[in-house]
């Protein structure tokens, strides 16, 4: 079973939402401390959601700046698949492993939704079981979530294929070009605003045309990485 | 024991979305000639012993890579016991040279 590692900073609150939802993947999650360097030789990681540090100074600055992160960012360079989701992705573009920046949602306020997202890119580490242009649903929340990039950015993100999820319908914080997560030229770092983890569960998840909390559109992120690492170790 | 003042804003050309809503208040409360609000951040931070070129140089590097993000933000200015020793020229040159 492929040992996926879930980072707890100060201030993670979804780092045991995320190692459930490797479970129900068929993954074997591995619990990381910020401060440590040891990453106890896991094939994939999870940066997951919450306030770490406090959100202090900026969403995910100082995360990105913790001793795990030295190796993780190490281990990122070498094609480890690599999942930061909301606070994770903003550790992520903190760290340089995903270009741009995010800030303050667009209407000031922090936002709850059931959100729809296009898969633009569904040739990466965690996205591989969608299909290109698919819609899913999974929810999102944030405070921070509206992403910006130079103009230079944005068109080598566009002309790469480097916008992994667009946000549809509406978008829901001033992102640009819709944007609601990324990945590397590699495609084994991925990061986005929204949380797959909240939505592996029938019952758990968040609510769709058929039924009230069955979507469980996240699961496959999970199953994208477990699936190739699989296939890797047979 | 110097204290030295790094002022980052954010970027002029994005938008600032607490500065907006300042903007609205102050309309609101009657303050309609005051425009364009924008809110930034000022650290203050003491060394101890001599600013030289050498503690400088590491002040703006620690400002431009650790307090700003050069993407979404620039440092504005420097000073050392209230005296500007670099502006955002300056300071968006050395981020240049580091990069």
């Amino acid at each position: 079973m492929p040992r996926i590692g879930v980072v707890t900073f100060p201030g993670s609150l979804d780092d045991r939402d995320a190692q459930r939802a490797i479970r129900r993947a068929d993954g074997e999650p591995v619990e990381l401390w910020h401060a440590d360097h040891d990453l106890q030789d896991v094939e994939a990681i999870v940066l997951p959601g919450g306030f770490s540090y406090g959100d202090y100074l900026r969403p995910g600055a100082i995360a990105a700046v913790s001793p795990i992160m030295t190796e993780v960012v190490a281990a990122a360079n070498r094609g480890l698949p690599v999942l930061g989701i909301c606070n994770g992705f903003q550790v992520l573009v903190e760290a340089h492993l995903l270009p741009g920046g995010l800030i303050r949602n667009a209407h000031q306020q922090f936002i709850r939704r059931d959100q729809r997202l296009i898969v633009e890119n569904a040739d990466t580490a965690w996205t591989h079981r969608f299909q290109p242009g698919e819609e899913i649903v999974i929810p999102l929340k944030n405070g921070d979530g509206g992403y910006i990039a130079n103009e230079e950015t944005l068109k080598y993100l566009e002309g790469e294929g480097l916008i992994a999820f667009r946000y549809a319908g509406v978008n829901p914080n001033g992102s640009l070009n819709d944007i609601a997560g990324l990945t590397n030229e590699r495609g084994n770092v991925v990061g986005l605003m929204p949380h797959p983890e909240h939505a592996v569960e029938a019952g758990f998840g968040p609510d769709m045309p058929e039924a009230m909390r069955s979507g469980t559109d996240g699961l496959r992120f999970f199953e994208s990485a477990v699936e190739a690492l699989v296939a890797r170790a047979a | 024991m110097p204290t030295i003042v790094v002022d980052v804003m954010p970027k002029a050309e994005l938008l600032d979305p607490q500065g907006k809503a300042t903007t609205g208040a102050l309309a609101r409360l009657g303050h309609e000639k005051f425009e364009n609000v924008r809110i930034g951040k000022r650290f203050e931070f003491q060394v101890a012993g001599e600013v030289t070129d050498a503690v400088l140089a590491e002040v703006r590097q620690v400002a431009d890579d650790i307090l700003s993000n050069g993407v979404i933000e620039d440092v504005v200015a420097i000073s050392v016991d209230g005296v500007q020793v670099a502006d955002a020229p300056a300071a968006d040159a050395l981020a240049g040279e580091a990069r």
